[in-house]
């Protein structure tokens, strides 16, 4: 078997399983998962952060527990308590996909409160003074004058998480998720012949997707920044 | 319009605020003066509760700001704020630097808002900078577009906490002119500065401040011809001639 045939067999098991014909899996699981984890990690990601900077103690003490214990854990230590413990706890046994990205959400949203909190704390404090002096509460003044700034500064370590974020979905390997690294070792194990072949696919297939979204992430940078540096030309007329 | 009553504050054992009694009446323009940590930002920043105070009342329009139903954001949309370091939102150009307040708070339309903050950016002379991001403004002009900004809530008072402090000395007087038109048209004002002339030209009195207490309050003339207590004589006489009194 040449990689040409090797691609050619397997090339819509690796984008996406045995859909139509079983549940999806391959690239397609993976973006999903790793999507869905991103859309549900930022917002919770936001409301961490803010809670650990709270001055009232029932709030910030919680959640500053969850996330010291959640970076001093391997995710995939998270993994297990979700798949594992979690169902015990609640009673509630959820699929492997639920699982995986109920893990991601909470053990990104740790990492990325960390870095919504030193956004917020890093911006000067007479931001939020002129916010409140103009009569903008708590919420509006998070919303309207600190997130917006704060969130331009935070963007490259948001990259970051993102990215890894991508990478993380690998380790649903081990719960027997089809995402696109079982997939891989699965197609491993049925040509046998060709391993080198096989991870370098997926390998680079990683690395197109961590690569296409870092890339995205800094045109929109410079694109921020265009906006600024055009009104610099309304100075000199 | 303003009223303290007995108003005391502390820094931990230290006390920034001392009894302070004060009266300012509606379309009075007031300066408080003083040496550096005599409290005088101190208390300005009580007027919108940005410092919180240890005991004392202080009521504006009748209305005591400490009150337990008080709706602190509506109150302190009825008060500008303007600061030393101009506290521009650099996210935002300058006209939507004076539009986002009106229109989430006072529920204007955009274009409204618009044509209301390029009412306000013509009269501090910055109408041509609209689209300009504060980062691309001067000192002066900046604080010029703070001023706009605060306008903008159509506040029936305005605060002013050394708003040239932080300018370079050229731009001192563009901010100062603005302001004094400001005065002109019957605008209650309680500004901190060390603007003597501004003071001299532009208050109807003036408050001097050491080390929380209000040592003199006079009107502008009286004030700058006879101060009464020995502090206040000292002090303007330093800031006339700062060498003689260094040598």
């Amino acid at each position: 078997m040449t990689t040409v045939e090797l691609i050619d067999s397997y090339w819509v098991y690796f984008l996406v399983g045995q859909y139509p014909n079983g549940p999806l899996g391959g690239l397609a699981l993976t973006l999903i998962l790793a999507s869905a984890a991103l859309v549900l990690a930022m917002p919770l990601g936001v409301l961490f952060g803010l809670a650990r900077l709270s001055p009232w103690r029932w709030l910030r003490w919680p959640v500053t527990a969850l996330v010291f214990v959640v970076r001093g854990t391997p995710l995939l230590m998270v993994i297990f308590w979700a798949y594992f413990f979690l169902p015990s706890l609640t009673g509630f046994k959820t699929d492997q996909f639920t699982t995986m990205l109920i893990a991601l959400v909470i053990f990104d949203a740790a990492y990325l409160s960390e870095i919504v909190r030193a956004g917020v704390q890093g911006l000067d404090r007479g931001q939020v003074e002129a916010s409140r002096s103009l009569g903008f509460g708590y919420w509006r003044t998070m919303r309207w004058v600190v997130l917006p700034q704060a969130l331009r500064t935070m963007l490259p370590s948001l990259v970051n998480q993102f990215v890894s974020t991508i990478k993380e979905t690998s380790l649903g390997y081990i719960i027997g998720l089809t995402e696109i690294s079982f997939i891989a070792s699965q197609i491993n194990t049925q040509v046998f012949t060709m391993p080198a072949q096989v991870y370098l696919i997926l390998g680079l297939t990683y690395f197109v997707s961590c690569f296409g979204l870092s890339r995205f992430a800094f045109w929109l940078e410079r694109r921020q920044t265009q906006r600024v540096s055009l009104t610099d030309n309304s100075k000199v007329t | 319009m303003i009223r303290l009553e007995k108003v005391n504050k502390w820094y931990g054992t230290y006390q920034a605020l001392v009894d302070v009694d004060e009266h300012i009446a509606k379309g009075e323009v007031v300066v408080i003066c003083g040496p550096s940590g005599s409290g005088k930002s101190t208390l300005i920043r009580t007027l919108n509760r940005l410092e919180p105070i240890k005991s004392g009342r202080i009521l504006i329009d009748g209305q005591d700001i400490h009150a337990k139903d008080l709706d602190l954001n509506q109150f302190r949309s009825h008060i500008g704020f303007v600061f030393q370091q101009f506290n521009l939102f650099p996210h935002l150009t300058v006209l939507e630097n004076c539009t986002l307040a009106p229109i989430r708070l006072r529920g204007l339309s955009r274009a409204d808002a618009e044509k209301e903050a390029m009412v306000l950016l013509d009269r501090v002379g910055l109408a041509h900078k609209a689209s300009a991001f504060p980062i691309n403004l001067s000192g002066g002009q900046q604080q010029r577009v703070a001023i706009a900004r605060a306008l903008a809530m159509r506040p029936p008072l305005m605060l002013f906490d050394e708003p040239t402090s932080a300018l370079d000395p050229e731009m001192v007087g563009e901010v100062l002119l603005v302001m004094r038109d400001l005065a002109r048209d019957g605008m209650t004002m309680v500004v901190v500065t060390h603007e003597m002339g501004f003071a001299r030209e532009v208050a109807d009195r003036v408050l001097f401040m050491d080390q929380g207490r209000v040592l003199e309050r006079a009107p502008a003339e009286r004030f700058f011809q006879n101060p009464e207590h020995p502090r206040t004589q000292k002090f303007l006489a330093d800031i006339r001639t700062p060498f003689s009194s260094a040598v």
